[in-house]
């Protein structure tokens, strides 16, 4: 349990921080708030050769309000208990609000940044289907420039992502919630912090009665977020009720095939999927018309 | 009788210590040139050796040597065997023990191979990956059931089959009473037991010091004393040329007893050879593989009862998993066979057991040591024989109790410790009768209280007895030291049970000095080195009454010498706080210290044969164990929906005769408790078919969080024992035991309308569905989504 050798560099800037990863790219890893990276280096299973330590970079950290507030965007290096206190991001983006007391135990969320678990791409995360759910968009940065990349478009596959090994994820942006919406989370998770044996995020926004858009995503079915587009297909164009949800909600099982692991088989997740998105449309719907 | 500190609820005198991170446990042991130690394991479960290769890693720098089998010569010697055949007619039983580093073959992943010594830990390691070693795989055994199929692989090849033993007890003659019976249940039973998971992981310091000729030892063992005798044995020196120091422990549970682990037998030969001392911690990881476990039982049983639930008798025929090795010989199953009588009179009893060798970690006993397995299955069978007799589950329990005229009780089987299974005392319907009302059986059955409708809550209650306070003795040094300061030196380990508080509460009671004033000191075999160690729930029992009689011997020469100085008859004289004094004049007293130091003349002559000192040394050895009891209740809530279940409220009632600290128990029962919800609900160990296992971290392997255990709610009968001077029954693992049990029963309450038989543990909601859906008509729901 102890990691193998490795460089360490703790740039203080981050045109540093670019130079060193353009330089040594493949062999180097990136360090955030080493919850998931020092773990899986203490059980050798990640040998990075080098590290370079985002903690100095205080150009990522940080929340603001952007675009006339349309968007809310958050440094890739601002820690998840930051996000999760922040005043911007529980009035403007409650789904991630709501969520965040379901990503690990408030002593790991006091390291973890939220850039990190979206980087990391660990299915069973709460994140990355948050970012699905809400259609956010990531912000890549490499000594050669920058991109956006869309949140459909960032996970490629189990712990992987769109970002190229000499860039790092600089920061996220994501909707802010308007007049008519509704939202929800929920998983089910063997002890409370554990990562999920299911979840799912849902976004409605309803006008003049029927559902206008839709977005459900879950998480720990897959090998990345998966999104939900036969739950959202029965939803747009009706007008919410029980009955509804319900059939919008089994549904569900079409757009995903579960893996089965020590804690649940694939029926068992199938059967949460449903059960689960039924309780975030329900609560969801509840929002639009609370 | 009226006690000033015994029986009172005290604040534990060790917990500033423990609590500010002053105490010393065995990593926070550094010496001059302390090497570190890491061990290369066995990647498969099974397999020959055919090539180990070290150069790469004896290169390394900071590399000061690599040591395998072969380079053990003489040394490489099984372990011992720590407990022989039991004198039960018939009894076949082939135990094999484990060895410093695997030759030849290795028998469970885990097993250490070969070993690296450093100037760093994380040098060892990352040489101990170097070490290159070519292992022809074996197929795994790994199924209980096959493991003595004639083409399954055997694990030890000079035995004829993977047979580690085959046991029958019995009492009357159970096929007798079949045919005369009202009803016969048989049922097939699970029960798997988890790990330990203490806090601390195991550690080892080791360090010969070759001018003074002495080994000095620091070890997570709860058996410091055996430990020392052995391994000076095995290293060809004096007992006395070692000490082995057993200071703070973050947990035993059983698994830290005395098991002369591979590290443990080596580290000391290394720190000889060498001439430095040598640490190794064990990390999570090796924890996992290669501290031992507790594991799984398969039981066919059967319960006859006549029309009114009166037991008739039980049969039962199990089949127990000990893994590579059996050094602690079967204790476990042993105790599975004893516990599973229970409180309640059993005329007629056939049991057999099957112990076979696996490819897994080696199984000893883990707090509840297969009590957990037998309670399991007697508790079950009664649930089950109630329903068929449309009896409630408490009335059918109430009706089988021994009653309180039956004791001492002799059920004619043999118990673990090779003695009778005797139950000295007990009176076990108060204890029901409190926890019936605890929790509120009558309040659930009105059904008052208002649930979700995707909710369903079950209530349950289970009972259960536990054979503690085993022999063969213990014993204590009482010394009041000139300073005025209490000593109490005991030979026990201690991994938390408060040792440091009920022994200086037992001893203060007789010789009048607050507890807090008083010094235990435990572990140390430089200190003391006769006894046994801490396990089986005896420490109380047994180190706890050779206290009380120490302490008794010093009351003695206290009130002898202080009724010579105060020129008063010992009759009339009191011990208080700290000083003897004529019974109610203050001004006629002396302090004990002053006492102590006239106890130590260092002019002038003595008469002859006196003792110098106040001070004593006594020895306690009960007839046989002692039979500690209760009853536990819980009321679950399941959801129908994602098959979670919470545990709403818990009730023990709880009998270990005479009680020293309160607040102790207390917190044993909580601990125990908790280690019980992680057995019935959390933890499993799972092995692949190639004998990998599964769930090696606590990211997998699940330990139930304080937010997952509720508070217990206690009470107490006391019943003392009549087998020791205090009355004390042990109560170390009577939180743990029947839990599983009592967990079963209640949610199989709360799916009642389901129909469902709970028949194992663990459970777990992925479980409780596939359980629940896998029966025919209902298998149809999750395809037809409803
Ligand atoms: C006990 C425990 C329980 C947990 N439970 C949960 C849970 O329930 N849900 C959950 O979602 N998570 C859980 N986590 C993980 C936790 O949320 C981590 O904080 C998170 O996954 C990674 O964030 P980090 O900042 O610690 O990243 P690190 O561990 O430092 O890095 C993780 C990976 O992401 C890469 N990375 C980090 N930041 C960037 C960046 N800006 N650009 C590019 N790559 C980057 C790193 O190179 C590394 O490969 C748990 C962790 C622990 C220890």
């Amino acid at each position: 349990m102890k990691p193998p050798v490795f460089d360490y560099f703790a740039p203080n800037t981050l045109d540093e921080a670019l130079s060193l990863l353009a330089e040594h790219g493949d062999e180097a890893k990136v360090l955030a708030g080493g919850q998931s990276l020092v773990p899986a280096m203490n059980f050798r299973l990640a040998r990075p050769e080098i590290l370079i330590d985002l903690g100095r970079l205080s150009e990522l950290t940080g929340i603001e309000r952007l675009d006339g507030g349309q968007n809310v965007r958050i440094g890739a290096m601002t820690r998840q208990r930051t996000v999760e206190r922040h005043p911007l991001v529980r009035k403007h983006v409650p789904l991630v609000h709501e969520t965040m007391p379901w990503v690990a135990h408030p002593q790991i969320r006091n390291r973890g940044t939220f850039g990190g678990s979206l980087a990391h791409a660990d299915p069973a995360a709460e994140l990355p289907a948050v970012l699905l759910a809400l259609g956010g968009r990531c912000l890549a940065k490499s000594r050669d420039g920058e991109r956006w990349i869309d949140a459909q478009d960032f996970y490629t596959g189990l712990f992987e992502t769109a970002l190229e090994p000499h860039e790092l994820l600089a920061a996220v942006e994501l909707p802010s919630v308007g007049p008519g919406e509704g939202w929800a989370f929920t998983e089910m998770s063997r002890r409370h912090g554990d990562f999920a044996l299911c979840g799912v995020a849902a976004r409605l926004k309803a006008r003049d009665g029927v559902v206008e858009e839709a977005s459900v995503a879950l998480l720990s079915v897959g090998d990345g977020p998966t999104a939900a587009p036969s739950v959202v297909e029965i939803l747009v164009g009706q007008a919410p009720s029980a009955e509804l949800v319900s059939t919008a909600a089994d549904a569900v099982v079409n757009d995903i095939d579960p893996p089965g692991d020590l804690h649940a088989t694939p029926a068992y997740r199938r059967h949460l999927a449903r059960t689960l998105t039924r309780r975030v449309l329900t609560a969801a719907v509840d929002r639009i018309s609370g | 009788m009226e006690t000033r500190y015994f029986g009172k609820p005290l604040k534990r005198n060790e917990d500033h210590r423990l609590l500010t991170g002053k105490a010393l446990f065995v990593d926070d042991v550094t010496l001059p040139g302390m090497l570190h130690v890491a061990f290369k394991r066995s990647d498969f479960a099974h397999g020959r050796i055919l090539e180990i290769d070290v150069q790469a890693a004896l290169e390394r720098p900071g590399v000061v040597a690599v040591y395998t089998a072969e380079d053990l010569g003489d040394y490489h010697q099984p372990g011992p065997l720590l407990l022989p055949a039991p004198p039960i007619e018939g009894a076949v039983f082939h135990p094999r023990m484990q060895v410093p580093l695997a030759k030849d073959k290795v028998r469970h992943v885990g097993e250490p191979i070969a070993v690296v010594v450093a100037r760093s830990r994380y040098i060892a390691e990352d040489a101990a990956e170097e070490i290159f070693v070519d292992i022809e795989p074996l197929d795994a055994v790994v199924d209980l059931e096959g493991a003595l199929d004639p083409d399954t692989p055997k694990i030890h090849d000079d035995l004829e089959s993977n047979l580690a033993a085959h046991v029958v007890q019995s009492k009357g003659d159970f096929d007798s009473v079949v045919d005369k019976a009202h009803r016969v249940v048989r049922r097939r039973f699970f029960y798997d037991h988890g790990i330990a998971a203490a806090m601390e992981n195991r550690g080892i310091v080791a360090s010969w010091d070759a001018r003074d000729q002495q080994l000095e030892i620091w070890d997570t063992t709860q058996a410091p004393i055996a430990i020392r005798n052995g391994l000076a044995g095995m290293l060809g020196l004096a007992e006395s040329q070692v000490r082995v120091v057993a200071p703070f422990i973050g947990g035993g549970f059983g698994p830290k007893i005395m098991m002369f682990y591979p590290e443990e037998v080596l580290l000391p030969w290394i720190s000889m050879r060498l001439g430095w001392p040598v640490k190794w911690i064990e990390d999570r990881a090796e924890n996992f593989v290669a501290t031992t476990h507790e594991r799984a039982q398969i039981h066919e049983a059967a319960l006859a009862v006549d029309e009114n639930g009166k037991i008739l008798g039980v049969e039962d025929t199990f089949i127990h998993d000990a893994g590579a090795y059996n050094p602690y010989g079967l204790t476990v199953p042993i105790n599975s066979q004893c516990t599973l009588l229970g409180p309640y009179d059993v005329p007629n009893y056939r049991s057999e057991f099957t112990v076979v060798y696996t490819n897994k970690t080696l199984v000893t006993p883990y707090r509840g040591a297969g009590r957990q397995h037998g309670v399991f299955v007697m508790e079950r069978l009664l649930d089950l024989a109630a329903k068929e007799l449309g009896l409630d589950v408490v009335e059918i329990r109430r009706r089988n109790f021994l009653p309180p005229d039956a004791f001492p009780h002799d059920h004619g089987l043999i118990y673990q410790d090779f003695s009778s299974l005797v139950y000295d005392s007990g009176n076990y319907e108060p204890a029901l009768d409190k926890a019936v009302k605890l929790i509120d059986f009558a309040g659930f059955e009105s059904g008052s209280s208002e649930i979700e409708p995707h909710k369903r809550r079950g209530i349950g209650i289970v009972c259960y007895v536990e054979g503690t306070g085993i022999g063969p003795y213990e014993g204590a040094k009482v010394t009041v030291e000139p300073s005025g300061t209490v000593s109490v030196v005991t030979g026990v380990g201690t991994q938390g049970q408060g040792h440091f508080t009920s022994f200086a509460q037992v001893v203060g009671e007789q010789i009048g000095v607050d507890p807090t004033k008083i010094r235990v000191v435990t572990g140390d075999t430089r200190l003391f080195h006769w006894g046994a160690g801490t396990f089986a729930s005896r420490g109380a029992v047994v180190a706890g009454n050779a206290c009380h009689a120490a302490a008794l011997d010093v009351r003695k020469k206290i009130l002898k010498m202080a009724g010579e100085l105060l020129e008063a008859p010992e009759e009339d004289l009191e011990l208080v706080d700290g000083k003897a004094q004529v019974k109610g004049v203050p001004a006629k007293a002396i302090e004990l210290g002053e006492l102590a130091s006239l106890a130590n003349p260092m002019r002038g002559a003595v008469e002859p044969g006196t003792e110098p000192g106040l001070e004593a040394t006594t020895y306690f050895g009960p007839k046989h164990g002692s039979t500690a009891s209760g009853v536990h209740a819980m009321e679950v809530e399941v959801d129908l929906e994602t098959y979670d279940v919470k545990i709403l409220r818990y009730v023990v009632v709880h009998d270990c005769g005479t009680v020293i600290n309160p607040l102790i128990l207390e917190g044993q029962i909580q601990g125990g408790v908790a280690q019980g919800i992680g057995n019935a609900f959390y933890e499993q160990i799972l092995y692949g078919d190639d004998g990998q296992l599964l769930n090696g971290s606590f990211m997998d392997y699940l330990l139930p969080t304080s937010m997952d255990v509720p508070n217990v709610v206690g009470d107490h009968v006391e019943t003392p024992s009549p087998l020791n001077p205090l009355g004390i029954k042990g109560a170390g693992e009577a939180g743990a035991i029947p839990v599983g049990a009592l967990f079963a029963q209640a949610v199989e309450h709360a799916l009642r309308d389901e129909g469902l038989e709970i028949l194992e543990i663990p459970l777990s909601p992925n479980r409780l569905f596939e359980l629940l859906h896998d029966r025919e008509g209902i298998a149809s729901t999750e395809e037809s989504g409803s």
